[in-house]
């Protein structure tokens, strides 16, 4: 099928603004889904569900909190772990403390406990900007460190300082299998990646837009920036809640403070810059970018017969991050999701470019 | 007056290390001032011209390989001027800011994949065994490390001589003409370029002094890069745009981190160094978000 | 908003327009009493006092630097002035922040274009609509009952703006790659999308070629007379000031110089020394 909108003519503004505008769109994200929630299940392995497809959905989930915060608002964060660990030891405490609660639920509640200490950590984004909101916001990466390592109510007393998840059980479902556990994740992604999308184009999200591009002729036409800000910050950080429960319940299972380091952090801010800042579906791109390239640098050059240390790896992780970050910011700071949209756009005018 | 003498040693070890932190706070000070670039990458900066002075020393003479890393060094900044900046002028500094990320994980990546990632030791021929002051006043006296006290005469006379270079010279007239204002200093005639590939240059040259006393104190390896993050609250301390800022601000986060410790940590747990300079730094923010030492933000319409 | 009534030119529109406006204009809407503005020892504003009455297009002109971006500041809760007092429909304003004057019904545009450049020529426009729009979080997250219905029918009331001002083709387009006209024009209609009471533009035609000057005139004529919109405006060329409004204030060096129709101040010998004695473009 050509991808073409010629003959699809939007005759109302509800059909100008849905999601998707072209038939050919729609297709395609039927197909996807398709692929994801009954192609995938029916092919895959477990190590791929494990190894691969439930840490990039659960990395897709924070990667959209920092993007809603970083790409649609234009506040900066170096402490998406922190919030992510927020809801991870939350949800824990939550299922611990009060025995019979339905898991869900503790999931959710766990994102607001995450999305409370975001808003309180942004406080500081009302007086000041972009560069010191970095600092402020690292100060919650090192403070939940510490506390998560040192505060032992946090952890239950274990000693070893690393708990574990309770059985994962949704009202009588008990997720347990990889495959179980990549239906779980996906069905998260979907409704946030759904969520998320509605609210960046409602009333909020471009409250949001206006305080990034432009804080000033934002606040003539009546947006209050702490509102705009407090509430980004409150929808970001309860999203990274939720992802950091995901990560530590479903595809840890039992974990350490330091599954929530600055390293983790660092990463988010790289899928987002290279997926795309201000695109949900960039958030997608640059998980996958993410976890596969570690995959990839550990086997490909294997597989042709160099052999590379563990040490030489990371190292190269580290300056391919380095290098992609700069040139997308020089090149194409919507990232790959805006390259894709420039391939979508070659291809609708295809073959007559012009 | 017994229990003083601990508390004094303590706090003397604490400011010790505060010029450390002071230092590379300098490197960030002097980027910003010039370019008004919030450069992360100081600190990879401080780990690579440390790795690159303690591995070329391992068969050049130290005053060669010191050089010779200086060189390094200002290659560095003329790529970081050429490859990244350039492309990216007049953009957001948050844009910006993130580059520099960019260019902290290459560094972090480079360095160590040319120069390697064990722990080197920086030897620079200072004796390792402490030294009691005071003994006559203080039961034991209090000890001080000698590595320390190079490392604060060395930062002390590094903020000197730039002190001097930036009140004496041409250049450095230029260097502050630029900070005050990049148009009108553009328009009079001075290149900007170049005196961003100065400025980041001397940031390197003051990584690799930083470099060279974390490094006789902690041994060379990658954790260096993450003394860096501590710089940063000092640099929120002082203000993002003063010398003076960033020494006091250093003394305080280093003096203070060390007695919370004292004072503080045994009551919470202990370990509160790892967050204390960020929180005091925000407690700063919501106080007085220039700092102690910057210039207020007046923001025109 | 019918468009039958548009005229041909801002020309052609003066034989008319004096009389029919003149008639429309209502009592004081916004009165400023006594400024004074001080930044450090620098003083912008001393002693200002003028009113906007209801209606009408009141003109602020003067030399560079007389104050006239501030006085807007002013109006418009940017700065706080040292001295003096504000009223807004006869009430003494409180000290009052951007985003509460927008709310009162102050919309304004800027000298160096504000938009929003991220952000589509329809969003931005829909911007200035976040005042109208009441759905609550989870019915914008969920896109259900008013989230959907309030974004249907702002687009509705948006359209209409982008077919008055003829900018439907580049509805899509990110503001950041229009050209400048374009630009000011876009800046124009959010701050229309906002319904203001008090429209305040600082110099809209800044930067134009005749035809756009023109076009933009036109449009500010149109929204005074269908809109019923008062406007404020600050404008170099003395041949449109002569031409659209209905008052002029005179500053100079932050002192008011002059009041009056513009032909009383054109007539003014204070206003033509300060603009024979200084040189200004």
């Amino acid at each position: 099928m050509i991808y073409r909108e010629t003959g699809q003519f939007r005759t109302s503004y509800a059909e100008d603004q849905a999601i998707f505008r072209l038939r050919q769109d729609k297709i395609g994200i039927a197909v996807i889904l398709a692929i994801a929630w009954v192609g995938i299940p029916l092919l895959a392995d477990e190590y791929l569900l494990r190894a691969i497809l439930i840490p990039f959905l659960i990395l897709s989930v924070a990667a959209i909190g920092l993007n809603l915060l970083l790409g649609y608002c234009g506040q900066i964060s170096l402490g998406t772990g922190a919030f992510m660990a927020v809801g991870a030891y939350a949800a824990y405490n939550l299922a611990l403390r009060v025995p019979g609660s339905p898991l869900l639920l503790d999931f959710l509640l766990a994102g607001l406990v995450a999305a409370a200490v975001g808003v309180l950590f942004g406080l500081p984004s009302l007086r000041i900007k972009g560069l010191y909101l970095a600092v402020a916001t690292l100060a919650a990466q090192f403070f939940a460190d510490w506390a998560f390592l040192r505060v032992p109510w946090f952890t239950n007393y274990t000693p070893s300082g690393s708990v574990t998840a309770p059985r994962l059980d949704f009202f009588g479902w008990v997720v347990d299998t990889p495959l179980e556990k990549y239906w779980l994740c996906l069905a998260f992604a979907c409704v946030i990646a759904l969520l998320a999308k509605n609210l960046v184009r409602s009333r909020i999200g471009r409250s949001w837009m206006a305080i990034r591009d432009m804080d000033i002729a934002a606040e003539i036409i009546g947006i209050r920036p702490m509102t705009a800000k407090l509430s980004a910050f409150a929808v970001s950080s309860f999203v990274a809640g939720l992802a950091g429960v995901l990560w530590a319940f479903v595809h840890l299972g039992s974990w350490e403070p330091l599954a929530f380091s600055i390293d983790m952090s660092f990463r988010l801010l790289f899928m987002v810059i290279i997926g795309g800042m201000g695109s949900i579906l960039g958030s997608f791109l640059g998980a996958a970018f993410i976890t596969v390239l570690p995959i990839f640098l550990n086997q490909v050059p294997a597989m042709i017969g160099i052999q590379l240390s563990t040490a030489m790896v990371s190292h190269l992780e580290f300056m391919i991050f380095g290098t992609l970050i700069v040139l997308f910011l020089i090149w194409e700071p919507h990232g790959l999701a805006r390259l894709w949209q420039i391939g979508k756009e070659k291809m609708r005018l295809w073959p007559f470019p012009y | 007056m017994a229990e003083l003498g601990p508390v004094l040693e303590v706090l003397l070890g604490g400011l010790m290390s505060g010029v450390l932190y002071a230092l590379v706070a300098l490197g960030f000070v002097l980027i910003f001032k010039a370019s008004g670039v919030f450069n992360f990458a100081q600190g990879a900066m401080v780990l690579f011209a440390a790795l690159s002075l303690v591995r070329l020393s391992e068969w050049l003479p130290f005053p060669l390989a010191f050089l010779l890393t200086i060189v390094i060094m200002i290659a560095v900044a003329w790529a970081v001027e050429r490859l990244v900046l350039r492309p990216l002028v007049g953009q957001h500094g948050l844009i910006l800011f993130m580059a520099t990320i960019g260019v902290t994980f290459f560094l972090d990546g480079f360095g160590q994949t040319i120069w390697g990632s064990n722990v080197y030791q920086l030897d620079l021929g200072i004796p390792a065994s402490p030294w009691f002051l005071l003994e006559n006043v203080f039961p034991g006296g209090i000890l001080v490390s000698p590595i320390d006290v190079f490392a604060a005469a060395i930062a002390g006379s590094l903020v000197l001589a730039l002190s001097i270079f930036f009140h004496s010279t041409k250049i450095g007239r230029a260097l502050r003409a630029v900070a005050d204002d990049h148009q009108a200093a553009q328009s009079v005639g001075i290149p900007l370029n170049q005196i961003w590939l100065i400025v980041w240059s001397t940031a390197g040259i003051v990584a690799l002094v930083a470099g060279m006393a974390w490094g006789s104190k902690l041994g060379v390896q990658f954790s260096l890069s993450l003394v860096a993050l501590k710089a940063l609250p000092v640099l929120i301390l002082g203000g993002l745009t003063s010398i003076p800022g960033a020494i006091v601000g250093g003394l305080v986060v280093g003096a203070g981190e060390k007695l919370a410790e004292l004072y503080i940590g045994p009551l919470i747990g202990g370990g509160i160094e790892y967050w204390f300079a960020y929180v005091l730094a925000l407690a700063v923010l919501l106080v007085r978000p220039q700092g102690l030492f910057g210039e207020k933000i007046i923001e025109r319409v | 908003m019918a468009l039958a009534a548009v005229p041909e030119s801002p020309r052609e529109s003066l034989t008319s327009a004096p009389p029919r406006r003149a008639r429309r204009i209502g009592e004081v809407l916004l009165a400023v009493e006594n400024i004074s503005l001080r930044f450090g020892g620098v003083r912008a504003l001393s002693n200002v006092s003028f009113d906007i009455r209801k209606g009408e297009i009141r003109a602020i002109i003067g030399p560079n630097g007389a104050g006239k971006s501030s006085m807007l500041n002013v109006i418009n809760g940017f700065y706080h002035p040292q001295e003096g007092r504000i009223l807004w429909k006869g009430q003494a304003r409180a000290r009052m922040r951007p985003h509460e004057a927008a709310k009162g019904g102050i919309a304004r545009t800027f000298q160096n274009i504000a938009l929003f450049k991220g952000m589509s020529t329809l969003d931005n426009i829909m911007t200035g609509r976040i005042l109208k729009m009441r759905a609550s979080f989870l019915e914008q997250a969920l896109w259900i009952g008013r989230g959907r219905s309030e974004e249907l029918r702002e687009r509705a009331f948006v359209e209409r703006i982008i077919d008055f001002l003829e900018i439907s083709h580049i509805r899509h387009t990110p503001v950041g790659k229009l050209p400048y006209g374009l630009q000011k024009r876009v800046e124009l209609a959010r701050a229309l999308a906002m319904e203001p009471e008090l429209l305040l533009l600082d110099e809209p035609m800044a930067g134009m070629n005749l035809e756009e000057k023109e076009d933009m005139c036109r449009f500010v004529l149109d929204v005074n007379e269908e809109f019923g919109t008062t406007v404020a405006l600050i404008e170099h060329d003395m041949s449109v000031v002569m031409d659209i409004s209905d008052r002029v204030v005179v500053l100079d060096y932050g002192k008011l110089l002059a009041d009056g129709t513009p032909e009383e101040v054109r007539n003014d010998p204070a206003v033509i020394e300060a603009y024979l004695g200084v040189s200004h473009g």
